[in-house]
């Protein structure tokens, strides 16, 4: 009869749900299945919580009468401390009978009434796939906060559970009080004698004090305070490099890290611009010509450079040889400083390509730039060729192919000889998609293919999953450049393409992301311990869902919506930022105590992280809201300086978000700054050691 | 595998792959699209001061919140006629030896799209005191002011052209004159229009298109009449501003006008339909109706706002009365 009940009440919230699905079945079939699994999902929830709550009750109702097993049941296998209390109990002889009272039970019914499914069939909005990944992407976390909270109630009733059971203990005290035990006090003597033997814990050891004689145990904790910050890890002393690379990859990383700061100050500036557009009246100073200062320079002289300072140390480490040429390294990272420098006066200055996004510097800018990469192209290229392991680490492929199609793609955007009236727009679609994936995008993921092992002690999940997301993104990321000119004039068949192309990057952006995860698989412990994973963990994260929602952009509907609007710009920080800045400063903080011995102070490395992280959630997500609701506008056919109206507040916030994110860029740079400094701090151990060893040598010598 | 352990293969075959896709997708449709590309017959080749001026519009980055392409959406009908065609972007040829080719299509619309603002707007005060500070004319704009094209001085010389600027946006005493820039810039601007099809029915159909007013009308039961003040906004709030009070010697109010207040709206509707240059003291009105090609009902819709709006209150206007006017008028202008 009780079966019967529960599975009724199970049925009927199901039905419940149900049932607006079942009436409006026409034309939106797979938005309805997904409520319709989704409300599955929260009814088996509600099923099992109300299964649990009957149990309780159930056993509230029954306690009240008879006990759930025989006494008996309870008293085998009495531990010492148990045995102890019986023989307290029998030596005072009179005991004190008290009437168990059973503790009232609080049915929390409140608890279960959240759950409401609203499954309404609205609009042709839902019928859109681009709408419809993004609605499961916000699902996810969804799903998860309803699973805690069932979670929760979960504990909430055992808690209910425990107390009813404590009114048991009471009664089954009341007959062990009860029970004629003079007789087998002896019997009991005995068990707790047995029970009570303990080893020495000295028969292994011996009594000799303890030493460690192959110097096993290093970095002991001599401070015992409580700690202001969790404790993270000491990066781990690796083999010596040569100190002549490491000068060359420190610089890189000033470098870029300098890039980083002008760039991000500039960009903050811009987003303020936004909301006090009459901040400055310098022709240098306008809006069109920083905008390009700031895009260029994060790209060309932050992330390209970490990404290449980076490089000059993974190349040489997973082919276990030493850089071909350091020199070389010199001149590209001269060659690319300059790049950058003279691009951004010359862009101040009003001196521009013509204004396709990402090829604003002038040619002879740009050639400054690909010698650069030419000149480490050749670099690694030779580096890889005197390696002594026999296959080629996924990472170089990687690398080395970022490099080769970083090339390509600057001389198909500058070469003058398919540029002409359209060619320029569809040159400029591919540039600016190739630019981020196959140069930064690759190059970053052969970079994080080498630190996050590393990071985790531990090798990479799958090496062919890496090699299969390396064709894939090569075959799928090729295509999709012209999707920034979705029902522009350029040909319909290479628009559909470039949707195809950008529906197919699931495959590479699952498979990397399935790697990096299932890498992490069995290590997330490390995540507390350690200063790097938490930004590798973000970048990841951010890889999937940042370049899923470029999918969800690419599509027809979509861009209805969404394109012209800000939301792209909240997409490319969510990528540019979320994924590759996350990824090159995980990867730093790995690398540059390894290379100077000094590590950043950890709380501000902490600092870093969570207003890198805020920032970008404070700057993207109310800019993707707000141009949501402009996009919709522009198609109702508002007047267009409504929609200018509207997006104030959401500027707004766009700039409080830039404004953490650009502080903890200062962080950073302060932290950079902990890490490369020369050490000048005169250590009096370090001068008393080498006294000792001055005149033990000198005794030496003159022996 | 053996294969992929020799450098040279492995990176030239991805090298390959990644040639042959980009000969595919980017270098072979932009040769194509080179070759079989002409200007339209009705394209006018850019006078040598729209030519610095499109330079300036370059220089100053003004692609990065404004778009020059109209897609086949319904939604973009707003910024032109027609959907954009490769034919519109065919004379556009490398700008010089250190500057590549700028169609200027843009990817964000922070601004309005400028493919027909020749059209749209083509007052050239309306351009230079917009330029000057765009929160003159629109209160709500974010766009940059483009101070530095102007000159403000104790007097204007013979030949300067004289912006009319509200005291409150001055710097300094004195009267505010264009430069040469400003000026170049804004005949780019003025430039800047859609050419007609020589054969209309090659015009391709915009998609999207919203569901008719008797299917959404039916649906929600509501009027589908335009909205005047939603219109107004769009297409006159710019001059006259939304209080209807235009801006002091620049553009004429509307509160409390003659010919807005006059029970025969005739004079009215001519003006909407093929713009008016009576009055020096104030700039040119384009032919708003004609240019973004407004239906009577629309038409009806702005006038009726603007008879009932800031105090202005004078008999509304009939659909049927404004279609027999703009039909008198059409027959008014073939004569």
């Amino acid at each position: 009869m009780n079966t019967k009940r529960k599975s009724c009440c199970s049925v009927v919230p199901l039905f419940l749900l149900a049932s607006p699905v079942v009436a409006a079945d026409t034309g939106m079939g797979l938005v309805m299945w997904s409520i319709v699994l989704v409300a599955f999902v929260i009814a088996l929830l509600i099923l099992w919580l109300a299964i649990q709550t009957k149990n309780v009750i159930r056993s509230y109702l029954t306690g009240k009468s008879e006990p759930s097993q025989p006494y008996e049941n309870y008293l085998t296998n009495l531990q010492s401390d148990e045995i102890q209390v019986l023989l307290d109990m029998q030596r005072k002889s009179d005991a004190v009978k008290r009437p168990g009272q059973m503790a009232a039970v609080l049915f929390a019914s409140g608890l279960l009434a959240p759950f409401t499914a609203q499954a309404q069939a609205t609009g042709s909005l839902l019928s859109q796939e681009g709408i419809l990944i993004t609605i499961f992407l916000l699902v996810i976390p969804m799903v998860i906060g309803v699973f805690i909270l069932a979670v929760k109630i979960k504990s909430r009733l055992n808690q209910l559970k425990n107390r009813h059971q404590a009114a048991q203990a009471r009664q089954l005290a009341g007959f062990v009080k009860r029970m004629p035990l003079a007789a087998s006090i002896p019997e009991l003597l005995t068990r707790k004698q047995a029970l009570d033997f303990r080893l020495t814990n000295q028969e292994l050891a011996g009594n000799e004090p303890p030493s460690d004689a192959k110097g096993l145990i290093g970095n002991v904790q001599v401070e015992v305070n409580p700690p202001f910050v969790a404790r993270k890890k000491k990066a781990i002393q690796r083999p010596k490099i040569d100190p002549e690379l490491a000068r060359l990859i420190n610089w890189f990383i000033g470098c870029a890290g300098f890039w980083l700061l002008l760039g991000t100050t500039v960009g903050e500036y811009l987003g303020i611009k936004f909301v006090a557009p009459d901040v400055d009246g310098v022709s240098w100073l306008s809006f069109g010509r920083l905008r390009p200062v700031h895009t260029n320079s994060v790209f060309w002289g932050w992330a390209s450079l970490a990404m290449l300072g980076l490089g000059h140390y993974v190349v040489p480490r997973v082919s276990n040889t030493s850089l071909y040429s350091i020199r070389l390294g010199w001149y590209s990272l001269i060659l690319i400083n300059v790049a950058v420098l003279t691009g951004t006066l010359f862009l101040m200055g009003g001196i521009n390509n013509g204004g396709g996004e990402y090829r604003e510097y002038i040619w002879p800018v740009m050639l400054s730039f690909s010698i650069g990469l030419f000149l480490t192209l050749l670099n690694f290229f030779q580096t890889v060729g005197t390696r002594t392991t026999t296959e080629i680490y996924i990472s170089n492929w990687y690398i080395i192919s970022a490099i080769l199609f970083g090339i390509t793609i600057v001389l198909v955007a500058y070469l003058p000889f398919w540029q002409n009236g359209l060619g320029e727009t569809i040159i400029q679609g591919y540039y600016m998609h190739q630019g981020v994936g196959m140069w930064f995008m690759l190059f970053t993921l052969g970079i994080v293919y080498y630190f996050l092992p590393q990071q985790l002690n531990r090798p990479i999940y799958s090496y062919s999953l890496g090699i299969l997301a390396f064709w894939a993104q090569i075959l799928f990321y090729t295509l999709i450049g012209t999707h920034h000119f979705v029902f522009s004039a350029i040909p319909w068949w290479l628009q559909t393409l470039a949707i195809v192309g950008s529906v197919g990057m699931v495959i590479p952006v699952v498979a990397g992301t399935t790697n990096f995860l299932m890498t992490f698989r069995g290590s997330w412990h490390k995540l507390a311990d350690s200063y790097t994973l938490p930004f590798f963990l973000t970048g990841v994260v951010f890889y999937f869902t940042g370049s899923l929602q470029g999918t969800a952009e690419a599509f027809r509907f979509t861009n209805l919506v969404w394109h012209f609007t800000d939301f792209t710009v909240a997409h490319s920080h969510l990528t540019m930022y979320g994924i590759i800045s996350f990824l090159l400063w995980a990867s730093i903080y790995a690398l540059v105590p390894r290379l100077t011995g000094q590590e950043p102070p950890q709380i501000t490395v902490g600092v870093h992280f969570w207003l890198a992280l805020l920032g970008l959630l404070f700057y993207t997500v109310p800019l993707m809201y707000g141009s949501t609701l402009r996009g919709l506008m522009w198609m109702e056919g508002k007047p267009f300086i409504e929609s200018v109206v509207l997006m104030a507040p959401y500027w707004l916030w766009r700039a409080i978000g830039g404004s953490l994110m650009w502080l903890s860029h200062v962080f950073f740079a302060y932290n950079l700054y902990r890490m490369l400094r020369i050490d000048t701090t005169f250590s009096v151990r370090d001068a008393a050691f080498d006294q000792l060893k001055a005149e033990y040598s000198d005794a030496e010598s003159t022996r | 595998m053996y294969f992929f352990d020799n450098p040279t293969k492995l990176f030239g075959i991805a090298l390959g792959l990644f040639l042959v896709l980009t000969a595919f997708v980017a270098i072979m449709p932009a040769m194509t699209n080179q070759r079989n590309n002409a200007p339209l017959p009705g394209s006018v080749q850019l006078s040598e001061e729209a030519q610095k001026g499109k330079a300036l519009f370059i220089a100053n980055g003004c692609v990065a919140c404004h778009t020059q392409q109209v897609r086949n959406v319904a939604m973009d009908q707003v910024w032109g006629e027609r959907p954009g065609l490769p034919a519109d972007y065919a004379q556009m040829e490398r700008t010089d030896f250190w500057r590549n080719t700028a169609t200027l299509m843009g990817t964000e619309r922070t601004g309005p799209d400028l493919t027909s603002v020749g059209t749209r707007q083509p007052s050239k005060e309306w351009n230079l005191v917009h330029l000057f500070n765009p929160r003159i004319v629109v209160k709500e704009s974010v766009m940059p002011a483009y101070r530095w094209l102007f000159d403000t001085k104790p007097e204007a010389a013979a030949g300067e052209t004289v912006v009319s600027i509200p005291d409150s946006f001055k710097r300094s005493k004195g009267v505010v004159v264009a430069k040469p820039e400003a000026l170049q810039l804004v005949a780019y601007l003025q430039s800047l229009k859609q050419a007609k099809l020589p054969n209309p029915s090659d015009v391709p159909a915009f998609l999207y298109e919203k569901q008719s007013a008797a299917q959404t009308g039916s649906a929600t039961g509501q009027s589908t009449l335009p909205n005047g003040q939603a219109l107004y906004a769009t297409h006159c709030q710019a001059c006259h501003q939304e209080n209807g009070e235009g801006l002091k010697g620049a553009f004429p109010p509307l509160k409390g006008s003659r010919i807005v207040l006059d029970p025969n709206p005739k004079m009215m509707l001519a003006i909407i339909l093929k713009g008016y240059d009576a009055r020096p003291e104030f700039g040119v009105m384009p032919a708003v109706g004609t240019n973004a090609n407004l239906k009577p009902e629309e038409i009806q819709a702005i006038i009726n706002h603007e008879r009932t709006s800031w105090g202005n209150n004078t008999t509304k206007v009939t659909a049927a009365e404004v279609t027999r006017l703009m039909e008198a008028i059409k027959g008014d202008s073939t004569q």
